[in-house]
């Protein structure tokens, strides 16, 4: 009887407590920056895209909302040809972030993606694209990458020295 | 000429203002309490509860009325049907009758009866008539334990409500509800009678299906118990119905433990709404507090506790009372 009466004054006690409600669309809720929100494409320091078509995010994706076709341009550079999230599927859960090589692929804290037509859900790649880096900034994967491409040669890489001839005996 | 007229006044328009004020008022308890009872929980589990339409979310309930009124409204095909349409009727008729022994203030009651308590203990017990009917008429296993429950905690409640009241009948000398809160100008009933009023308030709870006794319409065993077959506005009906409920109870426990419409300065009137709607919210509370007991306790609650407290209660009354007149 005791307990009965001094959870029935705890309970009354709560009316001078904050409440925890946030009222959403009036108020924003805090988002940590690690959020897992909408998925963006972004572009390397000079403004290409880093995404090179390898398919390790629609590898990783687990309930496959992510297709798209490479391509490879005149210089050799490989890029998607498109590149489509059905984000009515999506279930960010932030796998191909993981899996990208390039970081090309980044979830952001950007949540609010309703849509009254369902087809409005499956965002094509000029809706992923943005123009910036993103959350990693100045990486640059063909700059690093050891991959001969028009306008840099085998060993042009940045902290990467000239091909060794495995046929010379010379050092 | 003059005093015809006056007369007139005197015995036809003005109990016919008071019949259909108090309807009015009384009618309108529902939405204003299902809002008052949304907040209310909401401040005690620290949340906001309806604050989108209207000022406060006041016109929520408006909103909720005219959902439930566009909603189909469908009588199952293995009910019985003439009693599955008149059960919801009948918990309304009842509640409402009981308002008629409600002394709004020192001349604002509908009849003033010199049964009035027997009268509203009447009625109560009518209204058990109300959730046995719907379990039964629903043909469905979960309505019809719903209503046996039901049956069995108004028999239960039902006997130490009437005792518990005895000892504030006893000492006023009248069942009459406006003489019962005449004699308490001097002091408050809840003072000599505090074992009555406690034992009345959880037999109201009880009257009244609110949450610690809701086992008629137990939801995480019965489904909805008795009004699970039900829906739109007859399901509606009961959902006012219990409101009406709560109200009548909480008028009812103003009026005799807490001095009616007893106070200083401001109108009477006023004096008995606000102490209704603190009854009110105590409902509410405990509703924010305390969860559902099982069934075998509930039963074992009123046999063998409250029912002994309200016979000592009227035993010890009505000792003292003898003793001081002797």
């Amino acid at each position: 009887m005791w307990s009965v009466l001094r959870s029935v004054w705890e309970v009354f006690l709560h009316t001078f407590q904050r409440r925890v409600t946030v009222q959403y669309p009036d108020q924003m809720p805090p988002i940590p920056p690690r959020w897992r929100g909408r998925i963006i494409l972004t572009r390397d320091p000079d403004g290409g895209e880093r995404c090179v078509a390898c398919y390790l995010c629609s590898v990783a994706c687990p309930v496959g909302c992510i297709a798209l076709q490479a391509a490879e341009d005149a210089t050799g550079r490989r890029y998607p040809e498109f590149f489509r999230i059905n984000f009515s599927r999506c279930i960010f859960c932030g796998m191909c972030e993981e899996a990208c090589p390039t970081c090309a692929i980044q979830l952001t804290t950007d949540f609010e993606m309703s849509e009254y037509d369902r087809q409005n859900m499956v965002y094509e790649k000029e809706h992923l694209l943005i123009e910036g880096e993103g959350k990693i900034k100045g990486y640059n994967f063909y700059k690093v990458a050891g991959l001969a491409i028009g306008g840099k040669g085998k060993g042009e890489a940045e902290n990467e020295s000239a091909p060794v001839d495995v046929r010379s005996l010379m050092p | 000429m003059m005093s015809t007229l006056l007369e007139f006044i005197e015995h036809v328009w003005r109990p016919l203002l008071v019949v259909f004020g108090v309807l009015f008022v009384v009618l309108n308890m529902a939405p204003v309490l299902i809002w008052l009872e949304r907040r209310l929980l909401a401040l005690w589990q620290d949340r906001y509860g309806p604050n989108r339409v209207g000022p406060f979310g006041m016109l929520q309930p408006i909103a909720d009325t005219f959902k439930i009124f566009f909603k189909e409204d469908w009588i199952p095909p293995f009910a019985d049907k003439v009693l599955f349409v008149i059960a919801p009727g009948i918990v309304i008729a009842v509640v409402l009758a009981s308002f008629v022994i409600i002394p709004f203030g020192p001349n604002i009651m509908i009849a003033d009866m010199n049964i009035g308590i027997l009268f509203f203990l009447a009625m109560t017990s009518m209204s058990a008539y109300s959730v046995v009917l719907a379990g039964w008429a629903s043909n469905n296993k979960y309505s019809l334990i719903g209503g046996m429950r039901s049956a069995a905690q108004m028999i239960t409640y039902e006997v130490f409500m009437g005792l518990s009241v005895m000892g504030v009948v006893v000492l006023t000398g009248s069942f009459n509800l406006r003489d019962i809160v005449e004699a308490q100008r001097g002091l408050w009933f809840i003072v000599p009678q505090f074992i009555g009023f406690v034992v009345f308030f959880v037999a109201g709870l009880a009257e009244t299906h609110r949450i610690p006794f809701d086992l008629p319409e137990a939801e995480s065993e019965l489904g909805a118990g008795f009004h699970t077959e039900y829906s739109g506005m007859k399901f509606g009906m009961f959902f006012v119905g219990e409101y009406f409920g709560i109200t009548l109870i909480s008028a009812l426990t103003v009026a005799l433990f807490l001095g009616g419409w007893l106070g200083p300065v401001l109108p009477p009137v006023v004096w008995f709404v606000l102490k209704t709607f603190v009854l009110i919210s105590l409902f509410i509370l405990l509703r924010a507090t305390l969860p559902r007991p099982r069934y075998d306790q509930l039963i074992s609650y009123g046999w063998k506790l409250m029912l002994p407290l309200a016979l000592i209660n009227i035993v010890v009354t009505g000792g003292v009372y003898l003793a001081a007149r002797l």
